[in-house]
């Protein structure tokens, strides 16, 4: 029996294969994540990287040359080996805020329409409100008061980024419980946890993976924003860090683009990776959106 | 014989939606009376189908049974016991002895369960299984008793890999798995094939016959009610109109609402040609039943006392209750004739 489970799930994945294969946006967003991913992963162990080993007067702001692959920065600390320990921080703050914002926004929007009411009104309001307030003000003002490391990084934006989710999940939601699988679970007798977990979630599912990506994307250039802003974290620098140093110290009028190029072209590809990959997931896994 | 369900002058209303303004002029929001009182008896092991035009209140009815809708009024009662739809457990133990099969297979299955999870699904929200195997067993003595055979071919497919008179078995095969006493058929063929309609017919007949089962059949047709059910009721907005056995319901109708319903029904006949008396006008708006009997302005044979006075069902013959002051005018006429 197991057999036949696995051959209709492969069946399943090919199909989806084959949805991804053909579309160009999502390959190439792929190969850039995929790119990036292993870079993140291998790179600091082939190139470790000490932000607080500085290098001497003759090594600071060095050009691209055969021991600085690319360069130095103004403390005479190596580009490359910063970038590639600055993909680490990057990826895992985006990834890991997203978890946040996704389990957030997926179990409010979910209850939100499936209770209606009461219940409704109130969590909508504040998603309202996390909704229409100044997204950076809040977040600067919340980092400068629980203190600016990676983990509170994460956090704030994990909190301050699921209320677009929890709209769309809730939309999708109050089409779904109105379906007629819905009410036959409740003539099985099936309470409320039974339904938002096996009926309710597996329905929205698709439109939430799609979403986690595209959030993906926004939690990388919000932690990219805050750490130019100043508000990283000092001991692991990301790309956003490296932008802030590069910016303090005058990179860009200076002529030292080694500085600020490697890692602002860095933030954009893989923001587009995710952005790719986000809309072709969108297209694959929605029929209605599928081209002819 | 047993009496499995009772039901008790059982009322189901909804406010009805208006615009903003209306609502803030109004004092009173509207009540649409979906069910409007219901006296009926469902005996053990038959099938009594419940009849009626689209917004008769017949699929509310069922629903509210089934405690889906709330019930504004009345009692229902399930083996000589009132159900209190407030106390939990009894809930629970209620709905594992009545279970539904709905009308639209395709929209009644959770697309993203596979079928041994929607068939097993009853045990497992009632926490009836404690092992794997059991629960395989189960399932699988379920789908071969809703006719879907050899069953492990069904275990691990979707609901969209399947036909639909295949996914009507699958609903009828999760509704069996409690060995429930009794079961509410909601139009369960009208969204399939003709050509497969006869074999789920001929399935709830069998399960009907074999298991000892209580069916509730709700359905538009009438030809097909008289088909497979043991007794018929007539039902129009929100009333019972007429009740009996199947037989005495068609040949010996007595209802105008039934004789109307009757003089519709295709007779397979080539060259025959008949008057029909076909009903003029529309079910009336269900936030503003007639008042009287509610089928008057519909009926040809309207007279004063229809317009002031609702009619109770009475009996017409023994076992055949119909809504109508004909038959008092009849008996009263024959009275006088002597």
């Amino acid at each position: 029996m197991s057999s036949i489970d696995g051959v209709m799930r492969r069946k399943k994945l090919k199909r989806f294969w084959n949805g991804f294969k053909n579309n160009r946006m999502a390959t190439t967003g792929a190969v850039i994540l995929v790119f990036f991913s292993v870079a993140a992963v291998i790179g600091p162990v082939l190139f470790p990287y000490n932000p607080m080993e500085f290098g001497t007067v003759e090594t600071i702001l060095q050009p691209p040359s055969t021991t600085y692959y690319l360069g130095t920065d103004n403390l005479g600390r190596d580009i490359f080996r910063n970038l590639l320990s600055g993909a680490r921080i990057s990826l895992m703050v985006g990834i890991l805020a997203t978890l946040i914002s996704m389990f957030l926004g997926t179990s409010i929007g979910i209850m939100s329409g499936y209770f209606g009411k009461t219940i409704d009104s109130v969590l909508m309001r504040v998603t309202d409100f996390f909704l229409v307030i100044p997204w950076l003000p809040l977040v600067l003002v919340l980092v400068a008061i629980l203190g600016s490391s990676v983990w509170i990084i994460i956090l704030v934006i994990g909190l301050t980024s699921w209320a677009g989710t929890a709209r769309v999940v809730r939309s999708q939601t109050l089409s779904v419980k109105e379906r007629p699988f819905i009410e036959r679970a409740r003539a099985i007798g099936a309470d409320h946890s039974t339904i938002m977990m096996h009926h309710i979630l597996p329905n929205v599912f698709p439109l939430v993976f799609a979403n986690t990506i595209l959030v993906t994307a926004v939690a990388i250039i919000s932690e990219t924003t805050l750490s130019f802003l100043g508000l990283g974290d000092p001991t692991r620098p990301s790309w956003g860090m490296m932008l802030h140093y590069a910016f303090q110290s005058g990179a860009a009028s200076s002529g030292a683009y080694w500085f600020f190029l490697p890692p602002g072209l860095c933030v954009v590809l893989v923001v587009l990776g995710f952005t790719f990959l986000g809309y072709a997931f969108d297209e694959i896994l929605n029929p209605k959106l599928r081209r002819r | 014989m047993d009496n499995v369900v009772e039901l008790k002058n059982l009322k189901v209303t909804f406010v009805a939606k208006q615009s903003f303004l209306k609502e803030l002029l109004m004092k009173e929001q509207p009540l649409v009376r979906a069910v409007d009182g219901v006296n009926v008896t469902i005996k053990k092991g038959e099938i009594l189908s419940l009849v009626g035009e689209s917004g008769s209140g017949k699929t509310t009815l069922g629903k509210a049974i089934l405690n889906l809708v709330d019930i504004a009024d009345g009692e229902i009662l399930f083996q000589n016991q009132v159900v209190n739809f407030h106390h939990k457990q009894e809930v629970r133990r209620f709905r594992q002895k009545a279970q539904v099969i709905f009308q639209d297979p395709y929209q009644s299955l959770n697309p993203k369960s596979l079928i041994i999870d929607i068939v097993a699904e009853p045990l497992e929200v009632n926490r009836l299984i404690k092992t794997e195997a059991e629960r395989n067993e189960r399932v699988m003595k379920a789908l071969h008793d809703a006719g879907l055979d050899p069953p492990e071919r069904y275990l691990y497919r979707y609901p969209y890999e399947l036909s639909g008179g295949q996914r009507q078995r699958v609903a009828i095969a999760s509704a069996l798995i409690l060995n429930p006493e009794f079961i509410v058929a909601d139009e369960p063929v009208s969204m399939l094939d003709v050509s497969i309609r006869t074999g789920i017919l001929k399935l709830l007949v069998e399960l009907k016959e074999s298991k000892g089962l209580t069916f509730l059949f709700i359905t538009h047709d009438l030809s097909l009610a008289w088909l497979i059910s043991d007794r018929i009721a007539i039902m129009y907005l929100g009333k019972i109109m007429e009740i009996g056995e199947s037989d005495t319901v068609i040949k010996q109708a007595v209802h105008p609402y039934t004789q109307a319903l009757l003089e519709v029904m295709p007779i397979p006949e080539v060259n025959r040609h008949r008057q029909r008396k076909v009903l003029s006008g529309e079910t009336p708006n269900p936030t503003n039943i007639p008042a009287g009997c509610r089928f008057h302005p519909r009926c040809p044979h309207a007279f004063d006392r229809c317009r002031e006075e609702e009619p109770v069902l009475q009996a017409a013959r023994s076992n055949h209750l119909a809504a109508c002051h004909l038959i008092e005018k009849e008996t009263s006429q024959e009275n006088s004739h002597d």
